[in-house]
């Protein structure tokens, strides 16, 4: 395979790329360029198999590839690097609203601690055996705030087929703290983290609105990393939407669930308790942001601050709570 | 101590496979590179101008005596298998694992002359789980400890790659760590599985692939090599995209698997010859995998393809085949006639 032989690329990629790698030629060597300029030619080159028929699509690179894993030309669906489609979300919209602002009736207060731009860590207290909060917060701030939400959850969910799919579509992704540093630090949204893990919907009803412990308080050291708020949010009205009456432990572990709840629902609806709420009136509290002021980007921080911070955080929530139960008149009408 | 501009003597490993033919082709235009020996059990299948090829066993007992004949200063270790539908476990383990054990003991014997170390890796040695983080970074650890042939293999010989590193602070060791390579030529589970008329999928999940172009892979060893560039880098293109969406891209249907007992259909299906998918991919197919590329982009390195763009220049390449073949006569190696070309004082050389 002699030089004068080889066809050079005709497309404009080619000078594209060549344009690319002399903006940095300060740090190319000689050889580098050499290297890459030969391998273009090489692998563009007649050869058995049908490469050379195929003209390097080198076209679609580099000014694009800044741009981040969304937004490439050719994508022909809208579904972004952590699974989330806003296509999606707009029709899990539209089929919630209802659910939403006529079935639980949310009414909010504070949503001006919610920054509009820039990440932050919304933590709040989590209830129902089925999780009825989660959905209202991340509804209740796309509706108002126009700003996407993602929440963090037990990978639990990512193992079932259809459910983990349709919830990775719709925000949810695996609480993995490098999942959350990336959102909050790199991408500045808003996550959405419940502190109590799987231990608060767990809760029975007699434990309704007493706070499980806050993990151990990676959320606090997250938000620390990425250099962003705690938001608190107190909710109330999950709890009376699905009580769980008595758990079930061993179903639970034959087929690996976090829990298995026995609800009220499923006892006055039946199969269809399974799955539908009562109507309890929400009430979300936006709490005063919490700033840490420490340096983002260590490794690690001081554990016992850590741990303060965390326990800081889960007595005003529960503060909070027990501030919003105590002028509750009604559990359905607030 | 090898300047990045200097002279190199290399040696490659795998020169019979897809990569090793293709880095020894990409070697040979660079004038700096001054010597190429090629090993492999098998005989090249590209055509090769200067390349030396030697046959050896599997594992390459007499490696040390080859590094020493040729004044070897550079290795490039592509001879890693990935793609466990190739061969038995056993026959695996024995050119990863053993293949590797041998040639980083020739490569630090006493008076080595070996100076550079470039090893291809997978990122399939992060594993797949549901509890992975949707980016690995060169220093995220597996969420579990390998379960499988590929994986375990790949953990031996990263292992082996990390102490002949530290053992040899004067050596630049670099480990690639690709993940899904596509492009006109490769042949992987993934790409024979997205040549089907209906392209498999686990009913109810859909999770996201990053794929990154052969080309790009080539470039990439190229690339750490002529910088020196020591440490271990992924190398994947940008953005991560949903299984579905990729065989829409190809333009096919996904057609679902159950999600439970999944092996008990494609074992049979691999029997029938249909499609084999490991269960290295069947997990790929239920929780994806996405590896953070931005150390090596730091570094400088400029990726011609996106995910997207590969898996689109991947099936028009497969189109192209479909319609008008392969186009010429696939190249055979003839031993006596390329030791003409490289050896006859009858041939003129310049």
């Amino acid at each position: 395979m002699s030089e004068s032989d080889i066809p050079r690329p005709t497309t404009e990629a080619t000078e594209a790329t060549e344009v690319t790698e002399a903006t940095e030629a300060t740090e190319a060597t000689e050889a580098d360029r050499a290297g890459d300029w030969l391998i273009e030619r090489a692998l563009s080159g007649p050869r058995p198999g049908s490469g050379a028929l195929v003209p390097l699509a080198v076209d679609h690179s580099s000014a694009d590839s800044e741009v981040g894993g969304e937004h490439l030309p050719g994508r022909v669906s809208d579904v972004d690097e952590w699974g989330r489609s806003e296509h999606m979300r707009a029709i899990a919209r539209r089929l919630y609203d209802p659910v939403y602002s006529k079935w639980f009736r949310a009414e909010w207060e504070g949503l001006e601690h919610i920054p509009t731009s820039g990440g932050a860590l919304i933590v709040a207290n989590h209830a129902a055996a089925i999780p009825s909060d989660a959905p209202v917060i991340i509804h209740g701030i796309e509706k108002e705030l126009g700003r996407p939400v993602y929440g963090l959850a037990d990978n639990f969910f990512r193992r079932l087929p259809f459910v983990g799919t349709l919830w990775s579509r719709l925000g949810g992704l695996p609480a993995h703290p490098d999942n959350a540093y990336r959102l909050l630090s790199e991408q500045g949204q808003l996550v959405l983290v419940f502190p109590e893990g799987s231990k608060g919907p767990a809760k029975t009803y007699s434990e309704r609105y007493q706070l499980r412990r806050f993990g151990r308080g990676g959320f606090v050291e997250i938000a620390m990393q990425a250099g962003v708020p705690v938001i608190p949010i107190a909710v109330v009205g999950a709890e009376e939407s699905m009580p769980t009456l008595f758990r079930l432990p061993s179903i639970a572990s034959v087929i690996g669930a976090p829990y298995v709840p026995v609800t009220a629902n499923m006892l006055a609806l039946g199969p269809l308790g399974a799955i539908t709420y009562f109507p309890a009136k929400f009430k979300l509290r936006v709490l005063e942001p919490v700033e840490f002021n420490v340096p983002p980007g260590q490794d690690r921080y001081s554990q016992s601050r850590v741990m303060d911070w965390s326990e800081a955080i889960r007595d005003r929530i529960q503060n909070a709570l027990y501030d919003m139960l105590r002028s509750r008149e009604s559990v359905w009408f607030g | 101590m090898n300047t990045p501009t200097g002279t190199r003597r290399v040696l490659v490993t795998g020169l019979g496979t897809f990569w090793g033919g293709r880095v020894a082709q990409a070697l040979e235009l660079d004038p700096n590179v001054e010597v190429i020996v090629g090993l492999d059990t098998t005989e090249p299948t590209v055509e090769l101008e200067r390349t030396e090829y030697v046959r050896v066993d599997a594992n390459y007992s007499i490696l040390a005596r080859i590094v020493r004949a040729a004044q070897i200063d550079t290795i490039i270790h592509t001879f890693l298998v990935v793609d466990p539908t190739t061969m038995s476990p056993r026959a695996m383990h024995e050119i990863n694992v053993i293949g590797t054990m041998n040639l980083f003991a020739a490569a630090s014997a006493p008076a080595s002359t070996v100076r550079s170390v470039v090893v291809k890796s997978s990122t399939i040695v992060y594993g797949c789980a549901a509890q992975d983080p949707v980016w690995f970074t060169e220093d995220t650890p597996p969420s579990r400890p390998a379960q499988r042939g590929v994986e375990r293999n790949l953990e031996a010989v990263e292992g082996y790659v990390r102490d002949f590193a530290q053992d040899n602070p004067h050596v630049t060791v670099s480990l690639l760590r690709f993940s899904n390579v596509v492009g006109a030529e490769i042949e992987t589970p993934l790409t024979r599985a997205l040549q089907l008329p209906l392209v498999p999928s686990l009913a109810g999940f859909d999770p996201r692939f990053q794929f990154v172009h052969e080309t790009d892979v080539i470039r990439s060893m190229l690339f750490v090599l002529n910088r020196n560039l020591a440490g271990v880098y992924n190398v994947a293109g940008d953005g991560l995209i949903p299984w579905s969406e990729v065989a829409r891209i190809c333009g096919k249907r996904t057609v679902p698997l159950p999600p439970i007992g999944t092996s008990l259909l494609t074992g049979p299906l691999a029997r029938l010859g249909v499609v084999d998918l490991p269960e290295e991919y069947l997990q790929l197919l239920r929780f994806g995998r996405g590896v953070d590329n931005a150390r090596l982009k730091d570094a400088g390195f400029r990726y011609g393809f996106t995910s997207v763009a590969a898996v689109q220049a991947f099936i028009e390449s497969v189109r192209l085949r479909n319609t008008i073949g392969t186009g010429q006569p696939s190249y055979r190696y003839e031993r006596d006639v390329e030791q003409f070309f490289r050896h006859s004082p009858a041939v003129i050389r310049d």
